[in-house]
């Protein structure tokens, strides 16, 4: 059981660098910060990756850990299995990135200290929602992401971005009492709160209304900070208005961990899921992915139609999953991760037009190719990823998904998909004409590349898109194919993980 | 049972306060009532009657306390709402500063 | 209406604050240190720590508080309480689980017991006190700078 020991790690890391930035952010120089944050990353990152090899190395579906010792039901578990392993890779890849961009993206704000330290909380908050067994744990670390997201939104202080901080913590804020009064019901009714215990209790013991209800009250809280279609009205605003490394981490990693991730996980390995619940699912999937492309299209604030793309993708996501089969999970999950790369791909690249030209109009902008090469050729990659051009990543996750609605026999599902998919790629070219080809405007002739650090994230997550199709390689599927089958097995989870809980 | 429902009740009159007040500052009472509804109902799901309080003390039998464990949930509940609120509010005391108004009738720069 | 000092309120508030906060401080204090034999605790502690300071700080005037604790000085006791609780988790790890409690429970109902429970009471009274005195403190703060424009 020594290998369970990194699983704390992943929140330890990020809390002591959030605290320890606080501290002594204000006293040492720059450089000093930039090497904490870092290297708090990148040990994040390691040991995710590190957690995959654990868990593929030893042939167990799953490692638990006991904190303070405390026998299962008793006590707070945490628990890495496939799911866990997956978007702790997820989540860490981006955020090591992002950090590594803000190192020189921050120069455009003040206070860098304040910043890392939110951006770590953020961390902290999903890492840790990613890796508890324990359904009150999941709720603490989730309003630990939230508010510090809440705070991030408004970090530069200017009318806009606080207006859509405070839309964005009222409606997330509502949200999250939804999520807290399911917890009420399922801890009343079965008395436990540890996730596999309960989802032993809900199994043995009949139950009329309690599941039912509370799948509800959980659809509209998770679904809200997932931002699908009937809930979504904040995301279009907040996520513009955050500064664009954490534009990236939200859209990247935030809406699909607090959202897609806890949902998932409550519904298919603690309440159980029934094919009504699958039809709903699958149902606001395909609605958000079409409403908020046609939103989508006609937008002109670049960051703003970013945004929009990430409810569409989103519906994706949600569609795969919901369709239940195992080919449906796959395609989903593998969506999640392209998604998570190429849109934070795409926000960084805005990022780098903003520090560069100081515009998020494409009407104002034109012709940057010539003057940022590599910005515009990293872009292009993750449109035609987002669009679902063959090479790239995105295409095979959608057409996964589509296979997987055509298997299913269901017909209007897969056309619906094409049809979002070819609206994608209408209005990512439509950003390609307007901001990268054309010719440059005079204001614009002294403009020059951004820094090298940035320069290095938007390169090493354009590689990660054009190489991401190679995980549907036999030799590489197991990091996909575990997470699938944590989601297939349902409630069995509670028998794996109270049975490795007993050595 | 009519203890949950006036629960429900007080959750009623904060989303009512969320959705229809046009001023910020009842929009975040709202909120704090929806808060407490919760807090409260979920303190009352661990009660159970003529119980006494869940502390270990010396010569008292433990049979017939009432259920500690939502009181510690309700307790984290509390700080986290505590944060919410403090951070609601700056962002609010902000918003003024900038608009030179609470209206959210008002507040509309951004186009929804 | 005339008074000595410009800042804060009337003769009476002021005597009686002066009067009542340190019992409430002690209070406070009491609340920490005995959190974990009777109700209260860190937060519960934490918050009427706070809430001495806020008093003082209503009844006096705003400078009469911050000339002696400032913003920079309350946040990095607030870091400093979350690194300790941070600390006191991370010697349970080392010594074989997260949040184990490994020093000396002691005898149950005496003062000096369960291990490491009192040391985080403390830790988190500092973080909650000194933070929900910033809190307040931003926000006056906030309030006094528009004031001036």
């Amino acid at each position: 059981m020594q290998n369970a020991n990194i699983i704390p790690l992943f929140v330890i890391i990020p809390l002591a660098a959030a605290f320890l930035i606080s501290l002594i952010g204000r006293y040492v120089s720059l450089r000093f910060t930039n090497a904490i944050s870092g290297l708090a990353c990148f040990m994040l990152l390691g040991f995710s990756l590190y957690s995959v090899y654990v868990l593929q190395a030893q042939g167990i579906p799953a490692l638990v850990y006991k904190v303070g010792g405390w026998a299962i039901p008793f006590g707070i578990c945490m628990v890495l299995d496939g799911l866990t392993a997956f978007m702790l890779v997820t989540v860490n890849l981006v955020a090591f990135f992002v950090s590594i961009y803000s190192l020189s993206y921050m120069d455009k704000y003040t206070d860098r200290p304040k910043f890392f330290t939110l951006f770590f909380l953020m961390l902290t908050g999903m890492n840790g929602l990613i890796v508890t067994g324990d359904l009150f744990n999941l709720f603490v670390f989730l309003e630990i992401a939230s508010i510090a997201s809440y705070a991030l939104v408004a970090f530069g202080t200017e009318a806009e971005e606080l207006e859509a901080s405070f839309k964005y913590a009222i409606m997330g804020s509502v949200a999250s009492s939804f999520i807290f009064i399911g917890i009420a019901f399922l801890y009343g009714f079965t008395s436990t709160l540890n996730m596999a215990d309960m989802a032993q209790v809900l199994n043995s013991k009949p139950n009329l209304w309690v599941v039912p209800f509370v799948t509800v009250l959980f659809l509209m809280g998770f679904g809200l900070k997932a931002a699908i279609v009937p809930f979504h009205a904040w995301l279009p605003d907040a996520h513009p208005s955050a500064p664009a490394s954490i534009s990236a981490m939200l859209s990247g990693v935030l809406i699909k961990t607090l959202g897609v991730y806890a949902m998932v996980r409550v519904f298919f390995n603690v309440l159980g899921v029934s094919q009504a619940v699958l039809s709903m699912l699958m149902f606001l999937g395909a609605l958000s992915m079409l409403v908020a492309v046609f939103l989508a299209v006609s937008q002109w604030d670049l960051k703003r139609l970013l945004a929009y793309h990430s409810i569409s993708q989103i519906g994706y996501v949600i569609l795969g999953i919901g369709l239940g089969t195992p080919l449906g999970i796959l395609g989903g999950l593998f969506h999640l991760f392209n998604h998570s790369v190429f849109k934070s791909l795409l926000f960084l690249n805005s990022g780098s037009i903003d520090y560069a030209v100081g515009t998020r109009d494409l009407n104002e902008m034109g012709g940057l190719k010539e003057k940022m090469p590599l910005t515009s050729s990293t872009n292009l990659v993750a449109s035609m990823s987002i669009a679902g051009i063959p090479p790239f990543n995105g295409f095979f996750s959608k057409l996964i998904i589509i296979f997987a609605c055509l298997q299913k026999g269901y017909l209007g599902y897969a056309v619906a998909a094409v049809i979002g998919s070819l609206l994608t790629l209408a209005s990512f070219m439509k950003v390609q004409k307007y901001a990268f080809l054309g010719t440059l405007k005079e204001k614009y002739s002294q403009i020059k590349e951004v820094p090298l650090a940035m320069q290095f994230s938007m390169i090493c997550l354009a590689i990660i898109c054009i190489l991401g199709g190679l995980l549907l390689l036999p030799a590489l599927k197991f990091f996909l194919n575990d997470a699938v089958n944590v989601l297939l097995e349902g409630r069995e989870y509670a028998r794996v993980v109270m049975g490795l809980s007993g050595r | 049972m009519t203890l949950y429902l006036l629960c429900l009740a007080l959750f009623s009159v904060g989303l009512y306060g969320v959705l229809r007040k046009r001023n910020l500052v009842k929009i975040i009472i709202g909120l704090g009532i929806i808060e407490y509804s919760m807090n409260l109902f979920f303190v009352l799901l661990g009660y159970r009657y003529h119980g006494r309080a869940p502390i270990d003390a010396q010569a008292q039998d433990i049979l017939n306390m009432v259920d500690p464990l939502p009181q510690a949930l309700v307790l984290t509940s509390i700080v986290i709402g505590l944060g919410v609120t403090a951070l609601v509010i700056s962002i609010a005391i902000r918003i003024y500063e900038k608009y030179g108004t609470f209206d959210i009738t008002k507040i509309k720069r951004l186009k929804g | 209406m005339a008074f000595e000092q410009k800042s804060g309120m009337s003769l009476i508030v002021k005597t009686i604050t002066r009067l009542t906060v340190g019992l409430i401080l002690i209070f406070g204090i009491y609340i920490v240190l005995h959190g974990h034999l009777s109700p209260g605790g860190g937060f519960a502690g934490g918050v009427i720590i706070a809430l001495a300071f806020v008093h003082l700080m209503l009844a006096f005037g705003k400078d009469a508080v911050t000339t002696r604790i400032s913003k920079e000085m309350a946040s990095n006791l607030e870091s400093i309480g979350a690194l300790m609780f941070l600390v006191i988790a991370l010697i349970g790890y080392f010594g074989g689980s997260f949040f184990l409690n490994i020093l000396s429970k002691g005898t149950p109902f005496e003062l000096f017991s369960s291990g490491t429970i009192p040391l985080s009471n403390a830790a988190i009274s500092l973080k909650v006190g000194v933070g929900l005195f910033a809190i307040f403190l931003a926000l006056v703060i906030l309030e006094g700078s528009k004031r001036e424009k």
